[in-house]
């Protein structure tokens, strides 16, 4: 292996946290007590839990080197298809920690909590815009939770018209998510396969929508990194038969300023600000997962809902057809802020430019890897693509060892193994902010692991070797459940 | 991955388009699953069985078995009350792979109508099916 | 643009590479009737600068300590952050990394989040916690249908000393179901009326919080008991999870899950979230639960290592047959706990449980010299309602002038409660601060 990015450096060993620290020790400058002792009746009195105690430097030391053996985006590319993992700006999170937005109780009196509904009200007028759909809710705390808001929209105004229904349409090329969150809902999922091009056909929609029929759940671009090119069709054919169209909202990245969903066909989708609008993973969340709808779907949106008045902003619980609440209080408000920050800095101009760069970038590895790897779908991609290991095949070689080798060379693995209709999938999603420079050096490692299984296979088997741990043992996890220490 | 000329399948066995085996023991029939379908789950972590005296018909899901990123439910070969359970399971799943037509039987089965035994193919039959899938 | 790294020079090569003419064609499989003819209409791009002081004006609208003094609880607590917390959750390793599906390169995040489990379930006195929720409400209502989901039974049982808005959340949850919401009374003394058990049957749970949203700390044993008397599972509930540094677990007091708030353990109250749900259960129930865990194991070499583990359960496996439709941990915040917690301690968390304590009753007792008077005798933690005389509404406002909230109005809530107040205590607030409210509240 020439030099990469990849290099081990020293990395330090570190115990789990009860493993360290004394009794006594505190980590904590306790408050002053300026108040007496109040007794509590003995019955209620704990004994405390069984923390350990530590000092500031033992937790400091602690969580600095736990966090060295972790890969981000500011580590390095981070090509996770579906997943849009951009850049997070800095400056989102300093706005997100000023005092008075990250300070603030969620039910203080209106007047003293203007700025954040502004900013709230402004947010859900900007997503509007982008989506081109007529109302919005912050409410939902991550995509899944967002999916579950749209479909709970979709159950009720179903249940609205008098005459509830018992399946929704899913295509196959579907995240997990959708069909178990019709499920919750109530709804049985009615699997439509796409065509030999990747996408829906008209036809096949046709056949299995009737009015039993709640709607249809599709993705786009969908998963397969491609537009679904009838949907204005589809959306149509669902109409006719009193069905619904949602979308999710996930891979938005491809198309911003470029096709507004709801001029399209669509009537409610979700979006994943921790996606498209550049807020931070945090090695699993928060995200936030906001909800679009047209006009004839506002009044099942949840509440509270902000209404202006002449530059005052207020909530408003007076939706009786709402589905309720979906989330204690108004959402994940830090996350939001950082939503808002982004799309202000970027402006309309910007924004469109980064959904047309991710797509250039998306082709590009594409055309620059379609040699080396098999194509699942040769025609122009969206924001992904889809190779497999299907060429990789013969030298027993699979796109889990091509995945663990790409470690070693500094890279983080693209999502593999999904959709599930392309066996032995790797979802590469570039996003904008990679620079072309970065990107050269994604296609050279991937062509140098794919000589690698050529020549010595077992490099891969055995990758990845320069992390902190090898490969782990997973069966053994899941035999013998050990989840607590 | 085995083969399919590598795969064991007993010639004293049933079996059912879903990979169950069924062995007919007296009056009870004893079920698992086959060669071909522990070795394409892989390590199975864990094995979800019926309770005794639970009855179900013939194509009812019993069981269901878990490898670390698959799950895959188990349809009842043969109608019937379920008879006795294979404890062991629970402890070792990794019987499943080991031993799937001995230690790691799922369960026995007192069948309503022993007629349906008739309805699973031989050995012969299920090898050519398996052949024709490939 | 900063975060868009392309030159024109780099475009250019690539588009080469692409074979197309210029970005527009890329999109050429979009038909005409889908692409937008428009500019998107939003404001103009703001430099870093304009955005740090559009962003400020926003922030300095909003009433925060130290210029407020806000005695409001309610699910959203004031606690002080330590400093170290607030660095290390900065370090952008734990910020920009996605799920750790990858474990080789993730064991940052994954040993984080087994100590968080471990930490969280030693705080609930349980046996397995998972790897945290979106907030208190939603690990109530994910509860609840995992009972349903054990028992198979249709009906659930909630005490009305829930936070109101959980039940909220448990009800719009719920109403897709068909399974039915049962709620129980209250009592005189502030705690739930269990009387009512008796005359249902066929119930998968009941939950209980404590304490309570009225601040009243329920008796957990005596609750278990009848519930379980019923078959039914017993979940208890909570918004502070701090008190537990004080009060007996609910473990130990026989509950079967155990869900709640988290946001008191080291995260900023930010307007209601992100927040943390928490939820813990028994071991028997593992294979039940909803959501991500983290387990421990070993790699090639048998070296210690931690992995996403069970994941059979979750929808991007078991698709329509998940145990829930979650896809996301609260990771961040989970770690947030895990840091606090780390950083408070055994000892300290006891010493700072019983301050909150301590000082909301100093509170509670110079509110009652003054004549308020506090409705519900049971003990309470860190927040208790008072009725205030007639006429307590101008005095509220005068407060807020004078940068005081006097708690939360119950009347929204509860209104039978027309009059009364929730207020909150923690050790945020100086014996001077509750001095001042004392004083004004008489005048």
């Amino acid at each position: 292996m020439k030099e990469t990015v990849g290099t081990t450096g020293l990395i330090l060993n570190e115990p789990l946290l009860w493993e360290k620290g004394k009794k006594g020790r505190c980590g904590y400058s306790l408050p002053r007590r300026d108040v007496d002792f109040f007794s509590l009746d003995q019955e209620l009195r704990g004994e405390g839990p069984d923390f350990p105690d530590l000092s500031e430097v033992d937790v400091v030391r602690h969580y600095t080197r736990l966090s060295q053996w972790n890969f981000g985006v500011d580590t390095g590319m981070y090509p996770l298809g579906s997943c849009t993992m951009k850049y997070s700006p800095k400056t989102n999170e300093k706005q997100a920690g000023l005092s008075g937005l990250a300070g603030a109780h969620p039910l203080l009196p209106q007047d003293l909590s203007q700025g954040t509904l502004r900013m709230m009200y402004e947010l859900e007028r900007y997503l509007a815009e982008i989506t081109g759909m007529d109302a919005v809710t912050l409410q939902p705390a991550a995509g899944a939770h967002g999916e579950l808001t749209g479909m709970l929209i979709i159950h009720a105004y179903h249940k609205n018209r008098g005459a509830q229904r018992s399946r929704i349409l899913i295509p196959d090329t579907a995240h997990g998510t959708n069909p178990a969150t019709a499920t919750l809902c109530g709804y049985s999922s009615v699997q439509v396969k796409s065509n030999e091009n990747g996408i829906l056909s008209a036809e096949s929609v046709a056949d299995l929508m009737d009015e039993d029929t709640a709607g249809i759940m599709l993705t786009n671009p969908n998963t397969l990194g491609l537009f679904e090119e009838n949907i204005r069709e589809i959306a149509e054919i669902v109409h006719s038969k009193g069905g619904i169209v949602y979308c999710d909202g996930a891979n938005l990245n491809a198309v911003m300023g470029i096709v507004k969903m709801g001029k399209i066909g669509v009537d409610v989708m979700h979006l994943n600000l921790h996606k498209t609008f550049s807020t931070p993973h945090g090695g699993g969340g928060p995200g936030s997962g906001p909800v679009c709808v047209k006009k004839h779907f506002e009044q099942f949106l949840p509440v509270p809902r902000i209404v202006e008045d002449k530059g005052n902003y207020a909530f408003s619980d007076n939706y009786p057809e709402s589905i309720g609440k979906v989330q204690a209080f108004h959402g994940n408000i830090g996350v939001i802020i950082k939503a808002y920050s982004y799309i202000i800095s970027m402006g309309p101009k910007d924004l469109k430019m980064a959904s047309r760069l991710a797509v250039l970038n998306a082709n590009y590895i594409k055309e620059s890897l379609k040699d080396t790897l098999h194509l699942a779908y040769d025609r122009p991609c969206m924001h992904e693509c889809v190779f497999s290991d299907e060429k990789q095949r013969d030298d027993h070689v699979t796109t889990f060892d091509m995945a663990k080798r790409l470690m070693d060379y500094g890279f983080h693995p693209p999502t593999v193994y999904f959709p599930l209709v392309v066996h032995g999938a790797i979802m590469v999603e570039p996003t904008e902010t990679e620079s072309k420079e970065d990107i050269d050096k994604y296609i050279e490692a991937f062509k140098a692991i794919a000589d690698e299984a050529k020549e010595n296979p077992d490099l891969l088997h055995n990758a990845p070797g320069k992390s902190k741990v090898r490969r782990l043992d997973e069966v053994s996890a899941a035999r013998k459940p050990c989840l607590a220490g | 991955m085995k083969e399919i000329s590598e795969l064991n399948l007993p010639a004293d066995l049933r079996y059912a388009d879903d990979h169950e085996w069924a062995r007919l023991e007296d009056d009870k029939v004893r079920v698992g699953l086959d060669d071909y379908a522990q070795d394409q789950l892989g390590d199975i972590v864990f094995v979800e069985l019926p309770q005794e005296g639970d009855t179900f018909k013939k194509g009812e899901v019993f069981a269901t078995v878990e490898s670390v990123k698959a799950v895959s439910e188990c349809y009842m070969p043969v109608g019937g009350e379920i008879v006795s359970v294979n404890n062991d399971l629970e402890e070792s799943p990794e019987l499943v792979n080991n031993s799937p037509y001995g230690d790691g039987w799922f369960v026995v089965i007192n069948p309503g109508n022993p007629s349906e035994m008739d309805t699973l193919m031989t050995s012969e039959a299920f090898l050519e099916k398996l052949k024709g899938t490939e | 643009m900063r975060f868009l790294p392309h030159t024109g020079e780099d475009i250019k090569s690539m588009l080469q590479v692409v074979g197309a003419d210029n970005i527009d064609d890329l999109f050429s499989t979009i038909p005409d009737d889908c692409l937008s003819k428009d500019d998107l209409a939003l404001p103009e791009a703001l430099t870093e600068w304009e955005l740090d002081s559009h962003m400020s004006a926003l922030s300095d609208t909003m009433a925060v300590s130290p210029d407020y003094k806000v005695f409001m609880g309610a699910g959203s607590y004031e606690h002080y952050i330590p400093a170290s917390v607030s660095f290390l959750l900065g370090r952008s390793e734990f910020v920009t990394s996605y799920t750790p599906y990858q474990p080789e390169i993730s064991q940052g995040t994954l040993q984080a989040i087994y100590e968080y489990q471990t930490l969280t379930a030693r705080l609930l006195g349980m046996e397995v916690a998972t790897a945290s929720h979106y907030d208190g409400a939603t690990a109530l209502a994910e509860s609840l249908l995992m009972a349903v989901r054990i028992s198979k039974k249709r009906k659930v049982a909630v005490s009305r000393l829930i936070h109101p808005l959980y039940r909220q959340v448990v009800r719009t949850y719920f109403e897709p179901t068909g399974y039915q919401v049962i709620e129980l009374p209250y009592l005189k003394n502030g705690l739930t009326d269990l009387a009512g058990l008796d005359e249902l049957n066929d119930l998968a749970a009941v939950a209980v919080q404590s304490p309570n949203f009225f601040g009243c700390i329920e008796n957990l044993k005596e609750a278990g008991k009848k519930i379980h008397n019923k078959d039914a599972l017993f979940i208890t509930c909570f918004t502070e999870a701090l008190s537990y540094g004080l009060l007996k677990n609910p473990g130990s007091q026989d509950a079967d899950i155990v869900c709640g708030e988290g946001q008191s353990l080291g995260i900023p109250r930010s307007f209601g979230g992100p927040a943390l749900g928490m939820l813990a259960g028994r071991k028997k129930y593992m294979r039940s639960l909803p959501g991500r865990l983290v387990g421990k194991t070993k790699d090639l070499d048998g070296k210690r290592g931690f992995v996403l583990t069970l994941a059979t359960r979750e929808q991007h496996i078991r698709r329509e047959k998940a145990t829930s439709n979650i896809c996301t941990n609260n990771s961040l915040c989970a770690l947030a706990a895990a840091i606090y917690m780390a950083s408070v301690g055994g000892t300290g968390i006891k010493k700072l449980a019983g301050l909150n304590h301590d000082k909301a009753e100093y509170l509670k007792q110079e509110l009652k010299k003054a004549g308020s008077k506090i409705i519900f005798e049971s003990p309470t933690f860190n927040e208790f309602v008072v009725e205030f005389p007639e006429g307590f509404d101008s005095v509220y406002d005068r407060l807020l002038e004078k940068k005081i909230v006097a708690g939360l109005p119950l009347t929204e809530y509860y209104p039978e409660l027309t009059g009364h107040y929730l207020l909150c205590v923690t050790e945020t607030m100086s014996k001077n601060d509750m001095d001042i409210l004392v004083r004004e509240v008489k005048l």
